[in-house]
């Protein structure tokens, strides 16, 4: 990475573009994608950029190919994304699952946008959030983070690189209209202090005795060999043995899922990051994630500031889902309200770990949820009506 | 005159083919195994070194072939082996990266992604295998089954028409485009060696025998029947107009073959920016 190309200093910058100056920030060489509102910008932000810091732009047929170059490019040893929005995502559902299974490192940035269908293409929605977990056929866990503002458009690009490099695994941006479109400070540090986590390479040389799928640590990831290294390596969608070869039986099968989920979930801990405040004492915590964290941050600051015993916690990370640590929250509060532009996908998920009640706040998307509706919420779970009296 | 049976320790192609996962899965008669020697013996003719060798393949018959040959390999999702294979190629100019596949992978859910790399005339290699349906699946109808034959998808004759690879290809914008059979093994090698160097995209159909997916509905009952009607039926014309190029297996009209497209187009080249 040429300290050149990353635009170290304090800007005032739109979401999608801090995404793209965050794939530069990363190394990233490769843009393989297909314009859709509202990620859009990220892909023509990138067609002025990567030309220009050795890198390659391509605006593919679709959404089916544009993740298939980006996997090509990446098994050929590239820092690769796309972006894209829900009718894009739901087409890349097809080779998001060959990444897995391969276990080729990619960003894959999704603003989401009100769905389902066509829906509303200018509009915020947050409802490709199970898509996100379960979209693609089969067994898996995912990797998403979903960005609250353009400064983490910026940080957790480059944090999706690092993730998908360390682990081999694809990792996806969930982010939203609102925080895509949205212009903000953003704040660039100077190239060296930006963290690059390498893919783990082979210890053997070409030639020598190398199982390219064999793990040989903890993490349960094995060392990535790219396209002209000479280790003739074979990939394959199949069921594949450690040498990567086809190999059609339940045993094979079964450790290979396994080993693909484990090392997700082994590696939780480094991968998850929630924000809490405000936690101590509290007796209702309201979780959110994106755009709706920010009326979710203010409503939990003004019912603090009537006397509300709540707390916040922002799901920085949506997967893999920070269940140890909502557990552990859980053990001290009475009830969670969960605020998401969707009809209840998260307050789902937080159901199956937690004895408390969980209440959703709602809708289905073409608007940013306001501070109000989830005011009214806390209000209402802490039996004060419709927010008018204090609580003592 | 008496035959001597004799014992050989190794096969010229051993170096180039991943021995432990012979033998094949291909069934007799098939026509794959043929068009595989040829690239095998392509790639240790070329003189390219071999970690520069590169192949792609989608799903099917014709796919599997990535997983025999001893170079670095990707067997893909169905109809993405040419997006995959771009994203490659781009990001490592320097390889030598070849697409593998069968005629539905390549022209049925691949046929957007076939049009737009010969559209970018992007640096790649396409070997087809066309046998006219899908094998793998048990001999259904595809996107290159002639007018009228029959397939376990089509069991009142086929009423589409199939693509024209040469015509499809030529008016896409490929460089190169040719045809052959399995009964020419010389020139599908040396169209493969002419289109490792040939920039820009190329695009190699070989008609293949399947005697026990579109064979047996269509009674060509083994890929040796299949081999004879080749050699009856072909006719090396590179100047036939590709409109009257189509595939009748059944008719007695010829089956033209031969390089159609020869031609130097700029190839898709990534834009840089020096500044």
């Amino acid at each position: 990475m040429n300290a050149a190309e990353v635009r170290s200093g304090k800007h005032f910058m739109h979401g999608d573009h801090a995404c793209a100056e965050g794939a530069i920030a990363a190394g990233c060489t490769f843009f393989g994608g297909y314009p859709i509102t509202p990620s859009t910008e990220i892909a023509e932000y990138l067609a002025r950029r990567l030309p220009n810091t050795g890198g390659v732009f391509i605006q593919m047929e679709d959404e089916l190919s544009s993740i298939a170059s980006v996997l090509g490019a990446s098994a050929a040893g590239s820092r690769a994304m796309t972006a894209t929005s829900g009718p894009g995502f739901s087409l890349m559902m097809e080779n998001l699952g060959l990444a897995i299974m391969l276990e080729i490192p990619c960003v894959l940035v999704n603003v989401m946008r009100a769905a389902p269908s066509t829906g509303l293409p200018t509009l915020p929605g947050q409802a490709d959030v199970m898509q996100a977990k379960w979209g693609s056929h089969g067994d898996y866990q995912i990797v998403a983070y979903a960005p609250s503002s353009p400064q983490e458009m910026f940080d957790l690009t480059v944090r999706a690189f690092n993730v998908a490099d360390r682990y081999r695994t694809p990792v996806l941006i969930l982010a939203d209209e609102v925080v895509g479109h949205m212009v903000e400070k953003v704040v660039i540090p100077p190239a060296k202090q930006i963290e690059r986590w390498e893919r783990k390479r082979p210890r053997q040389m070409p030639g020598e005795d190398f199982k390219p799928f064999a793990v040989e640590d903890d993490d349960l990831v094995p060392p990535m060999v790219h396209a002209g290294e000479g280790y003739r390596i074979h990939f394959s969608g199949l069921t594949h043995d450690e040498r990567g070869y086809p190999d059609m039986n339940a045993e094979t099968h079964h450790a290979l899922v396994t080993r693909l989920s484990d090392k997700i979930e082994r590696n939780a801990d480094e991968i998850i990051i929630v924000e809490e405040e405000w936690l101590e004492e509290a007796e209702i915590v309201v979780v959110s994630f994106g755009c709706t964290a920010r009326s979710a941050k203010r409503a939990v600051r003004e019912a603090r500031r009537v006397g509300m015993p709540v707390a916040f916690l922002r799901l920085v990370s949506l997967w893999p889902f920070p269940e140890r640590r909502i557990k552990e929250i859980a053990k001290d509060v009475d009830a969670f309200i969960v605020a998401e532009i969707n009809l209840g996908q998260v307050s789902r998920e937080l159901e199956r770990h937690v004895t408390q009640r969980v209440v959703g706040v709602n809708h289905a998307g073409g608007k940013m949820m306001s501070p109000d509706e989830i005011f009214r919420a806390i209000m209402e779970v802490a039996g004060r009506g419709n927010g008018h009296r204090q609580r003592r | 005159m008496e035959t001597a049976i004799v014992n050989v320790d190794s096969h010229p192609l051993d170096t180039i083919l991943r021995q432990e996962r012979i033998p094949h899965i291909f069934c007799p008669g098939c026509g794959i195994g043929i068009v595989m020697h040829c690239y095998a013996q392509a790639i240790l003719d070329s003189g390219i070194p071999i970690e520069q060798h590169v192949v792609v393949s989608g799903i099917g018959c014709s796919g599997r072939v990535a997983g025999y040959m001893e170079i670095d390999s990707y067997h893909t999702t169905h109809g993405r082996a040419i997006p995959f294979a771009l994203g490659i190629k781009l990001a490592k100019p320097e390889l030598n990266v070849v697409v593998f596949s069968g005629d539905g992978d390549l022209a049925a859910i691949g046929g957007n992604h076939l049009i737009h790399a010969a559209r970018r005339n992007v640096d790649l290699t396409v070997i087809c295998c066309n046998n006219f349906n899908y094998g793998m699946t048990g001999g259904q109808a595809g996107p290159t089954t002639p007018y009228g034959a029959r397939a376990t998808t089509a069991p009142y004759g086929n009423p589409e028409h199939p693509f024209n690879f040469p015509l499809l290809l030529a008016a896409a914008g490929a460089n190169f485009v040719s045809r052959w059979t399995t009964m020419h093994p010389h020139q599908i090698q040396k169209d493969i060696l002419y289109a490792f160097r040939k920039p820009g995209f190329s695009f190699i159909e070989v008609l293949s025998p399947c005697p026990i997916g579109y064979g047996k509905s269509n009674q060509i009952e083994d890929g040796v029947e299949e081999m004879l009607l080749y050699k009856e039926r072909c006719k090396i014309d590179k100047h036939v107009p590709l409109e009257d190029v189509e595939i009748d297996l059944s008719s007695n009209q010829p089956i033209y073959v031969g390089r159609f497209v020869d031609r130097n187009s700029i190839p898709y080249q990534p834009i840089r920016i020096e500044e």
